[in-house]
């Protein structure tokens, strides 16, 4: 029993200490997340062609990540955390890729 | 001497008999809520990509249709939608630092904000209603096949090209309505969360319910910074 009894934690430093996360930070952010909704906002209004989508979807990605980083404390998480929310974000985009390569290579040189 | 009688047994919530320490069982909580949210990211996921395939398909109906939404009502949805993000985070902080009266007050904010939110959804919805730009037999392509007449500034669509703007709009009130039926579970839950909170559960060092309550409410507010782009921003500078 003893040697599963691991109360200070020897045997799996990867179960780090808990972090907690001040106001200071979450406003920070907040305000980051308002700025890019702005952002968003007006980058819809200038007409930059093929770019727009690209922009409102990088814009969407880093607000994402940041509420990912700090609002959900991805960034304070041990390392089995981290990776898992990676490979779902990973699994996503090889399920989209492999579909899109599907659904393109179907109605060759249509697109 | 019998065992039992050997120690004192003290339940924690934050410390189950069956985890080592607070740390793995906390961690564990953290690692089946985000097993729990990779799920939601392929349910959602599944609805992005045939958002994708049918706005390559029928950009110039999807184009149109998206500009029929209100980007003033939007974007405040989505500023509202953050706000109350934000005061969802900075519950976790009060259960964290043990201040239950902050955190009692967070979690209401964070659900005054939630309810703002699907207020602000529903008027937009009921918009929908009333200029039959529901899918389905009441659906009224007239506007987009002549756009002049109602005097809105867009290219007309083809009558066969109008009726894919229906395609639009049934992922429009697919996407944001399994988002509002998400955050509608997520403002019971709050409900039963205050109750808890007010009693003092969590501001005793047992902070994993709020927490992971919180990965799911940010999840959620996630889902809508693409949602805003996507279906609100789609083209918004017509007749170039």
């Amino acid at each position: 029993m003893t040697e599963f009894h691991d109360a200070s934690n020897v045997t799996n430093p990867e179960h780090t200490a808990h972090h907690v996360v001040p106001p200071r930070t979450y406003i920070f952010v907040f305000i980051t997340l308002l700025i890019f909704t702005g952002l968003t906002v007006v980058a819809a209004y200038i007409d930059l062609g093929i770019f727009n989508p690209v922009v409102a979807l990088a814009i969407a990605s880093f607000k994402a990540v940041i509420v990912f980083l700090f609002f959900m404390h991805v960034k304070y998480q041990s390392r089995l955390i981290k990776l898992t929310v990676g490979a779902g974000f990973f699994s996503f985009f090889v399920l989209t890729a492999m579909s899109l390569s599907d659904y393109i290579s179907r109605a060759w040189g249509l697109w | 001497m019998d065992h039992a009688e050997e120690h004192e047994h003290v339940f924690l919530p934050q410390h189950l008999h069956h985890f080592a320490t607070e740390e793995q069982q906390r961690e564990s909580a953290t690692f089946g809520m985000w097993l729990f949210l990779l799920t939601e990211i392929m349910f959602f996921g599944g609805m992005f990509f045939s958002y994708l395939i049918y706005r390559n398909w029928y950009y110039d109906a999807f184009a149109v249709a998206s500009n029929q939404l209100s980007v003033p009502l939007g974007g405040t949805n989505t500023a509202v939608l953050i706000t109350s993000g934000f005061f969802m985070a900075l519950a976790v902080w009060a259960s964290e630092v043990r201040k239950k009266g902050l955190l009692v007050i967070f979690l209401l904010l964070t659900m005054v904000f939630g309810t703002v939110f699907i207020g602000i959804k529903s008027v937009e919805y009921h918009e929908k209603w009333e200029k039959h730009h529901i899918p389905g037999a009441h659906f009224d392509t007239a506007e987009f096949v002549n756009p002049h007449a109602y005097g809105i500034n867009e290219a007309p669509l083809s009558p066969d090209a109008a009726t894919k703007t229906q395609i639009f709009f049934s992922l429009y009130f697919l996407m944001t309505g399994i988002h509002a039926i998400h955050m509608i579970i997520g403002l019971g839950i709050l409900v039963w969360l205050t109750i808890r909170a007010h009693r003092g559960d969590f501001t005793m060092g047992y902070v994993a319910p709020i927490e992971n309550f919180a990965l799911y409410w940010h999840f959620v507010d996630v889902i809508w910074l693409f949602l805003f782009p996507l279906l609100y921003l789609i083209n918004r500078h017509p007749g170039r």
